[in-house]
């Protein structure tokens, strides 16, 4: 164990007494609580934190916060692992284990290193110009490319935690806890608004977290307690953190990815869930996502211990570890000067400050010089120096333009150098928002420019970077967003809270530091650390046309990767504009994409895994068909018993015993899944007659009738049969799969086009179990099951229907046939389908009853030539097309009538439905197998059409088709091929109708 | 009429009462089934005065026209579902009794009334963190200033379609989902409030989707 060499005695926001134990790279440390593992890491005097990802180049800390391009760490490891995190964001815990990234043997001796040395022959768009001759060998180059990059390894088996999602909605979405936030949350709370806070840190607070400053004349920190706890007194407000808001959306939707715990704990599952995303509809959003300082660009400012000087501070002031012991400093605006007096304070010596302006009067300047640290006006750092971390900067004086440096090098030695380029709002989620940012060029920044969506910024995300402002804009923001969501605070306004003015001195923009000397190269100037982008790589991709800041994204890669150029973009578009002599605001942004920080997939997924990825539909004896072996098919939700396997049986096998027995004995078929829709009212044969193809009007009641229905385009969309109960009362049936189409349609129907038509229509699918039973038994076993219905053929003939009850159960039982048997459709109320369905298997024991499954029932319905919607059509065939001219009405007007009369629909070489009988019995198509006529041809052949439906049928002795053939009704005799991968099949073409043609044996 | 023991609610297969508790503990969600709830669709013009005071005549309920509302009498609730749709709840065993009266009343007017007992399947659930099981699954905003005892909503929870009806301040919902997606979403909700602490909560059969545990028999319009 390592002793904490780094860490102050006394201050931060760390807890002393409970000391963590962590790995990094193998090596044990600790941590106290409240580090992150970069603040632990800090305090450890650990420096070398990650390698480059091009150039494999070393690399240190440069945030304190999510912006973090270096510290990418893989966390945890087999299942649990996770890569690509940053450790300015990981939270320490015990027996916490990371690995650095992009580096392999180990981070100190990297082989992918020897990059670095070639980077003269990998300039900007090096890939596209290397790698694309020739083309066909990206896919060669693109293994090894990927291999090299790194970015972190994905577990390979499934995540062991649990990830969960939330809904929520508010009246005042607050974005970050920092002073603006608090005081828009306390303002938009106080008025009585439903207020969510949510904040990326764990803690809240923000930038205040890592500044010693003062608020209502009393530390920050005690600021920050009491609005705390005022706003945890406020029922109406919930405050979130470890929460980043991810991504903003249309109509003030956001996405928060709330981090629950650090670290993997898959003993706990759902009970504690790791991770939550919250999908928030927000009335009114204050963005108080506070803003990113920018770095300096100068040479080899990517080593390691060169960080952003507000990041040296919170680490001082937060952590209390110190990232160095003597400092040199790097501006041009005056928040360093802050940060150079708590390095100070913290005993660090701070050798120089080198600022790129000419001396000004402001206070923090004056502090820093009476407290005797040297202040180095109109220079700047030109280049660092050491080999794995900064050991010295070389310092020049800046010439009047500030283009050029002269005079001699200084070197000034360090072991830690800290730099401020200016700031940088946070406007992401404003400009994913729609918003465009605009430049603002006395701040050198963009700011927020107007508002598409109901939202505000306030503070330093708007550009306010005082403290003094921050507090007031995010008072009046929290009260003008509750305001605007209907909340006013009852009598006197409430005071913002108050910090001291502070006079600055305007910072000067300094965009990259001159070459020294002049004319040197500026390949080490780096702009993007994650992507190793360079100040020449902008020059390059600017001189060879790359003029547009999106294509110099892509072409360079900066501001791609997991901190999508947080702390570079700002930097690489001012070079860019530089370099064409354009202004800032010309060149522009590129765009802000969600999500923030990068989500882990479990957190997008949610509980949407497993079981329950999907529903699964069951039907009231699900549990039944499970008992007795059944396997299962999904027609769409719907888990439908397929066929039931007896021990031994092939599916084959199985469907071969189903079928036989349900000509030669009776089969038992659970239908519920059949759509069932009540219909009632006194327009309702008028309504049948417009949405079926054939004539309602005269059907009586009680009787049962088959109809088609078809799209305005005159494609057959579904079929079924509709009894008339009563009068005014009607029952239609739909396909298993379209039961919810059919009823949407009808309603579509009904309520704009028809609505003079008095008629109601329910859904009943789900009231009415189903359970079919066919065969040359079926009537004998009903009559053991019922004395109130008369079974006998001439008074309860084929495709009628009666009421009665079946096994002591009310029941509505239909005589209509999809098997072609002599069958009944017994409909009872689901809750006694289970027990119907034992009596009929009780009682038919003694007939040979037989459970069958959808594939018998397929089986059976091809060998009666009975089509299936949506297997033998494809929204491309009409009645006619099926050979079904009898069920089109000549006399009446219905859906898809015109449609029919169109010149196309009455072509001869259309495809119809035809009969295909193997030439060899035996032999089955394979369905969807493509149909040709001649076997002469080369490829592509002609194919005049497709199989739709192929079984064996036992019944039969042979194998048997249905198929839609270009022409096929005038085929029939002629022999046709389907040609396969190894063999071919011949086939005669027939009628659609291979058994019982006449239909006695339904009627029977 | 069958023997009742031969129905099976929708969730009987899971066999609840074997994991069921008497009386809710200290669990942050209770959940129960409420088998064998009456349900009739009423189907009328809501802007027809002949059509509502039929229909008050013979439910003596107010029938409830402002949009997604629930009114209800003892143990007779009427849950909009549409401008001309409402589930008309009633206890266990009265489905035929209302469904006459109800055709009685509504003679020679256009409308439809239509059992559909066993079309959804009702699942109660309650409990302080009640709300937060449902915000896991449903966008609709339960938040009480939006969202109260007398609402309702046809939305959907996790991957169905559910009509959610607010039952007491509790807060107490009835979830009503097609019957065949019940065992889903049951195991749905288990698995949601998990880190709640639940209690799976016995339930007389036809319990009324009004107050809970009424003392008094079931009130049955004559």
């Amino acid at each position: 164990m390592s002793q904490q060499r780094n860490r102050l005695a006394t201050g931060g926001r760390i807890d002393r007494t409970r000391p963590l134990s962590f790995s990094f790279n193998g090596k044990h440390f600790e941590g106290y609580a409240g580090d992150t593992l970069a603040s632990a890491l800090i305090a450890n005097g650990v420096r070398l934190v990650g390698r480059s990802f091009k150039y494999h180049r070393p690399r240190g800390l440069l945030t304190a916060g999510s912006e973090e391009p270096n510290a990418l760490v893989q966390l945890g490891t087999d299942a649990a692992s996770e890569p690509n995190q940053r450790a300015t964001q990981v939270e320490l815990f015990d027996g916490l284990e990371a690995v650095s990234q992009n580096c392999w043997p180990s981070v100190g001796l990297d082989v992918g290193a020897v990059n670095n040395t070639l980077s003269r022959i990998l300039p900007a768009g090096f890939y596209y110009k290397t790698f694309m001759w020739p083309k066909s060998f990206w896919k060669y180059y693109e293994h090894v490319i990927r291999k090299a990059a790194g970015m972190g390894r994905a577990p390979e088996s499934p995540d062991p935690d649990c990830y969960d999602k939330m809904h929520d909605h508010c009246d005042v979405l607050v974005v970050g806890a920092g002073p603006a936030g608090l005081a828009a949350a306390l303002a938009a709370g106080r008025a009585g608004a439903r207020v969510l806070l949510a904040d990326e840190q764990s803690a809240l607070g923000g930038g205040l977290l890592g500044r010693r400053a003062e608020i209502d004349a009393a530390p920050a920190a005690e600021w920050i307690a009491k609005s705390i706890s005022a706003l945890q007194a406020m029922p109406e407000v919930q405050l979130l953190c470890r929460s980043t808001v991810a991504g903003y959306y249309d109509h003030n939707y956001l996405t928060i990815a709330q981090r629950l715990r650090e670290g993997s704990d898959p003993g706990r599952r759902c009970d504690k869930p790791r991770q939550r995303l919250w999908k928030v509809r927000a009335k009114q959003v204050v963005l108080a996502t506070g803003a990113h300082e920018r770095p300096m660009i100068f040479r080899h400012n990517d080593l390691p211990g060169i960080m952003l000087a507000s990041a040296a501070q919170c680490y001082i002031n937060r952590y209390a570890a110190k990232p160095g012991d003597i400092a040199v400093i790097f501006t041009n605006n005056d928040s360093a000067y802050e940060a150079a007096l708590d390095l100070a304070e913290a005993g660090v010596t701070v050798v120089a400050v080198v600022d790129v302006r000419t001396a000004a009067e402001s206070p923090a300047q004056a502090a820093v010089r009476s407290r005797g640290i040297e202040v180095l006006y109109r220079h700047a750092v030109v280049a660092a120096s050491g080999r794995r971390r900064v050991s010295a900067a070389k310092v020049m004086a800046l010439d009047d333009s500030g283009e050029s440096v002269s005079g001699a090098a200084r070197t000034i030695r360090c072991d830690f150098l800290c730099m401020s380029g200016g700031w940088s709002p946070a406007v992401h989620l404003f400009s994913q928002s729609r918003g465009k940012p605009s430049y603002d060029a006395s701040k050198a920044c963009f700011v927020p420019g107007q508002s598409v969506q109901a939202e505000r910024s306030a503070g330093a995300a708007r550009g306010s970077f005082a403290l003094a402002e921050c507090l007031t804009e995010g008072h009046e923001a929290g009260v003008a967003a509750a305001a605007a969501a209907g909340f006013q605070r009852p009598g006197r306004p409430a005071k913002p809270p108050v910090a001291a003015k502070v006079d600055e001195a305007p910072l000067q923009p300094f965009w990259l530091v001159p070459a020294a000397p002049p004319g040197a190269p500026l390949n080490k100037h780096f702009v993007d650390v994650q992507n190793d982008v360079t100040a020449a790589d902008i020059a390059l991709a600017a001189r060879e046309g790359y003029r547009s800041v999106e294509h110099l994204k892509r072409y360079t890669t900066t501001g791609m990767g997991t901190d999508q150029g947080k702390t570079s973009n700002i930097n690489a578009l001012a070079i860019l504009g530089q370099t064409l002599g354009a202004d800032i605001s010309a060149v522009g942004t590129t765009t802000f994409r969600p999500p923030y920080t990068p989500l882990t997939f479990g957190t997008i997924v949610g509980r949407d895994i497993g079981a329950l990825a999907d529903p699964v539909r069951m039907t009231p004896i699900h549990s039944w068909h499970v008992a007795n072996g059944a396997s299962f098919e999904d027609v769409g939700q719907w888990k439908r018993p397929w066929y039931y396997p007896r021990p031994g049986e092939s599916i084959q096998d199985a469907v071969n015993r189903e079928c036989l027995a349900t000509r030669q004995a009776i089969a038992i078929l659970d239908a519920s899944t059949l759509g069932k829709i009540d219909i009632q009212g006194p327009d309702t044969a008028e309504f049948l007659n417009r949405v079926y193809t054939n004539g309602w009007k005269k059907l009586e009641i009680g009787r049962c009738r088959y109809g088609v229905m078809c799209g305005e385009d005159g494609m057959v969309f579904d079929d079924g049969v509709t009894t008339r109960l009563g009068e005014h009362h009607y029952w239609m049936t739909t396909t298993s799969g379209n039961a919810a189409r059919v009823l949407a349609w009808l309603e579509e129907w009904l309520q704009t086009e028809w609505p003079e038509l008095k008629v109601y229509c329910n859904s009943m699918t789900e009231h009415w179990a189903t359970v079919g039973i066919a065969g040359p038994f079926a009537r004998q076993l009903l009559s053991e099951l019922t004395d109130d219905i008369e079974l006998d053929p001439k008074a309860f003939p084929f495709m009628t229907y009666r009421a009665g009850t079946v096994a002591g159960i009310a029941a509505r039982v239909f005589r209509i046939s999809f098997t072609g048997e002599s069958s009944f459709e017994i409909n009872v109320p689901a809750r006694y389908d289970l027990a119907l369905w034992n009596t009929l298997m009780t009682a038919g024991e003694q007939y040979g009853i037989t459970p069958i499954g959808t594939e018998s029932m397929h089986v059976l319905r091809a060998e009666k030539g009975f089509f299936i919607a949506g297997q033998d059509t494809d929204g491309t065939v009409t009645p006619l097309d099926l050979g079904m001219d009898w069920i089109v009405s000549k006399q009446k007007d219905f859906l898809g009538k015109r449609s029919l009369a169109r010149p196309d629909m009455l072509r001869e070489d259309r495809k119809q439905l035809v009969g295909l009988l193997p030439v060899d019995p035996q032999e089955v198509l394979p369905e969807g197998g493509q149909i040709v006529t001649d076997m002469d041809q080369k490829p592509p052949m002609n194919m005049i059409g497709h199989v739709t439906s192929s079984y064996y049928s036992v019944n039969l002795k042979r194998s048997i088709a249905l198929a839609l053939v270009r022409g096929g009704h005038k085929r029939h005799g002629e022999t046709v091929y389907v040609p396969l991968e190894n063999k071919v099949i011949a086939a005669n073409v027939s009628e659609p109708r291979f058994y019982d043609p006449e239909g006695k044996r339904m009627h029977a | 009429m069958p023997k009742s023991y031969l129905r099976q609610s929708a969730l009987a297969h899971l066999h609840l009462e074997a994991h069921a508790v008497e009386v809710a503990g200290d669990a942050g969600v209770d959940l129960c089934e409420r088998p064998f709830r009456g349900q009739l669709v009423l189907r009328g013009d809501c802007t027809d005065n002949a059509f509502r005071d039929a229909v008050q005549q013979a439910l003596g309920v107010t029938l409830p026209v402002e949009p997604n509302s629930v009114t209800n009498v003892d143990q007779v609730s009427v849950i909009w579902l549409g401008p001309d749709e409402w589930l008309v709840v009633v206890p266990d065993g009265h489905e035929q009794a209302i469904e006459q009266e109800l055709r009685e009343a509504l003679a020679g007017i256009h409308f439809a009334v239509t059992d559909v007992g066993d079309s959804r399947a009702v699942i109660g659930i309650s409990g302080p963190h009640a709300r937060d099981v449902l915000k896991k699954g449903c966008s609709v905003d339960l938040h009480p200033r939006v969202f109260g005892p007398g609402q309702c909503a046809q939305t959907a929870l996790a991957r169905c379609h559910m009509l959610l009806h607010q039952v007491n301040q509790a807060p107490t919902y009835d979830i009503y989902v097609h019957r065949s997606f019940a065992d889903y979403i049951w195991c749905w909700l288990e698995d949601a409030a998990q880190e709640f602490g639940l209690a799976i909560i016995a339930q007389a059969p036809g319990a009324s989707a009004g107050a809970r545990a009424p003392e008094s028999e079931p009130v049955v319009p004559a």
